[in-house]
């Protein structure tokens, strides 16, 4: 159910699925692959007619660029998601541990928008202050991940063929070789439940993913001619990796790290919903739904929304990586 | 005429790329195409491909044997790409599938049109790679293009694009990514096919000297429009529109303008000063990746390889692809370590581990200006870069003050220190290179096919800029070119190599008058030439 989709590609674009959409050219100035040369049109897919038969008028474009139809509806998905996050630190509607049990699985009203749960609590607060604990958890978790996993994948580009490299990688390979929620569970069954080892271990998991994507972008970019220049000026691996390379990563990486992110939520959503997540009284998206379960043909409304909230959450970061990826990767112009 | 072009009109975005292109190739003729990078040849070539991006719109007929392509659906021109138009770029790995054998690939070309059956192809795919020199005996088709040489490569690509027997063949810099010998040999293999099949060659390039001899007809480019056309004869002439003559001129590197001739006359003796860099019989090897439990087998690539450089000397480095300059460079300039010999720089050995106050002596300029420069960097922070090699670290001052020299010395404006790489055309990305190089005032500067990339024109300004630099700095130079012309404007004594070893060195004129290896003999002989008669370089 949780796909786990491995870079194991050693070209690091994002790994999406669904076919790559090339963008008309921009002319983005901060175009971050210098190999096109000016004169170089490359042709386009010879699908496609280039259009303007005898006719003089500018030829309107056949499709839209998908990078923005995704991008604004997940950037604002996105930051609905994040505004409830930030304002949950300040307001909710209803505390939630405010326990009622004479107002229990009430339906959507005026005064509860979205009805409350077994225990008589307002679903709305409880979703607003979930988002809250999704957003650390992943958060954190993509931290470590690319914290971790840029350093070793730099290394393992700067030292290519080496046995650091080969270290590095046959360590991904023993993480992506066990599924990861699997992993998860045992992390947190030995160290017992809690919000903080959830994160290590979603996070332990996204170190191979930015290390794989880190090494396959950075790889090239360390054979280019401007790498050996800043080794003729006495630069090392270190250095350059900082200077010339890193920078040149950025859109890589966050592309990557938007997608990450939404693994992140659904994986604590996961670890939650099995009880090794956040433990009450926090309240946690995969918790409600677990609460939810026996409830379901009685009071639908009390599943039905912090279900919405991960899916709604999950599609708009995935539209936003989508978005993020058509307009930063310059391999798919 | 198998094609005729008439008003052909290209515009990307409102903006007119082409504007009333009009050219012709007769059957089993050859017309060449020629402009600088940006005159709109290569879209003219796309343009009769159909092949324009998506954003672009064009008006006008192109007519190929009497069909006008431009009214025809993608359908049925889809069905003449490849059976009556074959194409040939500039590079020939990407034309080629890494993951196919060379057989198949070819093969592939007449099951897609002439729906001939499997044996079928693979024998006629076997007969067109024997036409275009790799016969199976000694090259099978079995071969993947990895395990071919870029001239062989190059030739798979035209075996590709001539089995059908197109009625026309549009060759896109067929030979701009290649050596001077495989060129010869590429450019003659065009022409004979194109004779023998009664196929109309498009010959697209940036340099004249290529097409001559070839061409019977010349039409030039500039920023979207023709400028002149005529028979061959006429336009190599010279006679007509003064940007052909600047072409012309550029295309001929006459030796009278050669860096050389800023030394004193009465010097005497060439060989003075002291040596600077001394090679002494190094042996690079490279492994080769093995497999899990065998070791990859050693390659060695120079072969004891031993050369001196003087103070303020310029030495040419001559041979053809794959011999090894590239590798000699790398070691000299300490990024590689050597396997046997020895590399002093000033007296001291020169490793990858060499410290700074060593390193500061050696710059180097790279061949592809649109790589070697970081695209996220300023010029400015590129052109200081050297400046990690000072010591102590000169103040910020001090180093904003060297790089408004140097990039006043390579003809920049002083702005250009804000703008980023994108903003500079390919000439002026080598000349901030270039001063990159020379900003911390080394000794000795190693140009590894530092003009290659550049057009006719650009190239001879740049190779002013080096003469300049020299005198102005005192500058060593190791200028590395599989080009014997532009070696010879610029260096006081060549070396040319062959498979790792040096097998010829003198000084430049005495090599270029009475070459005694045979591969230095090839190597002139294969060097493009305007015919005689033409105005070489005028000084302007």
């Amino acid at each position: 159910m949780r796909r786990r989709r491995d870079p194991r590609h050693p070209s690091a674009r994002p790994v999406r699925p669904g076919p790559p959409v090339a963008d008309p050219p921009r002319g983005d100035p901060a175009d971050p692959i210098p190999g096109r040369r000016a004169g170089d049109t490359r042709p386009p897919a010879a699908g496609e007619p280039s259009g303007g038969r005898g006719r003089d008028a500018p030829v309107t474009t056949l499709r839209p660029p998908r990078g923005r139809g995704a991008l604004i509806p997940g950037a604002v998905l996105s930051g609905v998601f994040a505004a409830a996050a930030l304002l949950s630190l300040v307001w909710t509607p209803y505390a939630t541990d405010g326990i009622d049990v004479a107002a229990r699985l009430r339906g959507p009203s005026p005064i509860h928008p979205l009805g409350t749960d077994h225990l008589g609590r307002d679903i709305l607060s409880m979703i607003m202050t979930g988002a809250r604990t999704s957003l650390a958890v992943a958060l954190v978790a993509v931290g470590v991940g690319m914290g971790a996993g840029v350093p070793l994948g730099l290394a393992a580009a700067a030292r290519a063929g080496s046995w650091l490299d080969d270290a590095i990688m046959r360590a991904g390979d023993l993480v992506f070789a066990f599924p990861s929620l699997v992993i998860a569970i045992m992390i947190t069954a030995a160290f017992g439940p809690s919000a903080v080892n959830a994160i290590l271990a979603i996070g332990l998991f996204n170190i191979p993913v930015f290390a794989r994507v880190t090494r396959g972008a950075a790889l090239p970019l360390f054979g280019r001619d401007f790498a050996l220049a800043a080794r003729v000026a006495g630069k090392g691996s270190a250095r350059i990796a900082v200077e010339h390379v890193l920078p040149l990563l950025a859109s890589v990486l966050i592309v990557q790290g938007t997608i990450q992110f939404s693994l992140g939520i659904l994986a604590e959503a996961g670890l939650s919903y099995v009880g090794l997540g956040a433990q009450p009284p926090i309240p946690s998206w995969g918790r409600m739904l677990a609460d939810a379960q026996t409830l379901v043909s009685l009071a639908p409304h009390v599943a039905v929304f912090p279900g919405l909230a991960i899916v709604l959450t999950v599609l708009g970061l995935n539209l936003l990586g989508d978005g993020l990826r058509d307009r930063l990767d310059p391999r798919l112009r | 005429m198998t094609l005729a072009v008439e008003g052909l009109r290209v515009s990307i975005g409102g903006a007119p790329i082409l504007s009333d292109v009009e050219l012709g190739v007769a059957e089993g003729g050859v017309t060449a195409l020629i402009g600088e990078s940006g005159s709109g040849k290569s879209m003219t070539a796309l343009a009769i491909m159909r092949l324009l991006p998506d954003t672009a719109s064009s008006a006008g007929s192109i007519r190929l044997a009497g069909t006008d392509l431009a009214a025809l659906s993608e359908a049925q021109m889809c069905r003449r790409r490849g059976a009556e138009i074959g194409m040939v770029f500039q590079e020939p790995m990407t034309a080629l599938n890494p993951l196919r054998t060379i057989g198949d690939q070819v093969a592939e070309a007449v099951l897609q049109h002439a729906g001939a059956s499997r044996s079928e192809a693979r024998a006629r795919a076997a007969e067109a790679l024997a036409r275009v020199g790799l016969p199976p005996d000694r090259h099978p088709p079995t071969r993947y293009p990895h395990e071919l040489s870029g001239g062989q490569r190059q030739r798979v690509v035209v075996a590709l694009a001539t089995i059908l027997s197109p009625k026309l063949l549009i060759a896109d810099e067929p030979t701009t990514a290649l050596d001077v010998l495989t060129q010869a040999r590429i450019l003659d293999l065009l022409r004979r096919l194109a004779a023998e099949n009664g196929t109309g060659l498009l010959l697209v390039t940036h340099d004249l000297a290529v097409v001559s001899g070839i061409a019977e007809r010349i039409v030039v480019m500039r920023d979207g429009a023709v400028v002149e056309d005529g028979p061959a004869s006429r336009i190599l002439r010279g006679r007509g529109h003064p940007y052909t003559r600047a072409l012309l001129g550029a295309s001929a590197p006459s030796p009278g303008r050669r860096a050389g001739d800023t030394r004193p006359p009465a010097a005497g003796e060439p060989s003075g000063g002291p040596a600077l860099l001394e090679v002494a019989g190094i042996v690079r090897e490279h492994r080769r990746p093995g497999g899990l439990l065998r070791r990859g087998r050693v390659r060695r690539i120079l072969h004891g390889t031993s050369l001196t450089i003087r103070a303020g000397e310029s030495v040419g480095l001559v041979g053809p692809s794959g011999c090894g300059k590239s590798t000699l460079a790398r070691a000299v300039l300490g990024l590689d370590p050597i396997q046997g010999g020895a590399i002093r720089l000033a007296g001291h050995p020169m490793t990858p581990r060499a410290g700074p106050d060593l390193r500061r002596r050696i710059q180097a300029v790279f061949q592809d200006p649109y790589g070697s420069l970081n695209p996220r960097h300023r010029a400015g922070r590129a052109v200081a870069e050297p400046f990690h090699l000072v010591r102590p670290r000169p103040d910020a001052a001090t180093r904003a003050a060297a790089v408004a020299e140097a990039l006043d010395a390579v003809g920049l404006p002083g702005d250009a220190t804000d703008r980023h790489p994108y903003a500079f055309s390919g000439g002026q990305r080598q000349r901030l290179a270039i001063a990159r190089a020379v900003v911390i005032r080394p000794d000795l500067v190693v140009l590894d096919e530092a003009v290659s990339a550049l057009d006719v024109r650009v190239r001879t300004r740049v190779l002013d800029l080096l003469a300049d630099l020299r005198r102005r700095y005192g500058l060593a130079t190791l200028f590395i070119s599989h080009d014997l012309a532009v070696v010879r404007a610029v260096s006081d004594r060549v070396l040319v190599m062959e498979e790792g070893r040096i097998v010829e060195e003198g000084p430049t004129e005495d090599v270029f008058a009475s070459p005694r290896h045979p591969l230095t003999r090839a190597l002139l002989a294969a060097v493009p030439r305007l015919p005689d008669g033409t105005p070489s370089a005028t000084g302007s």
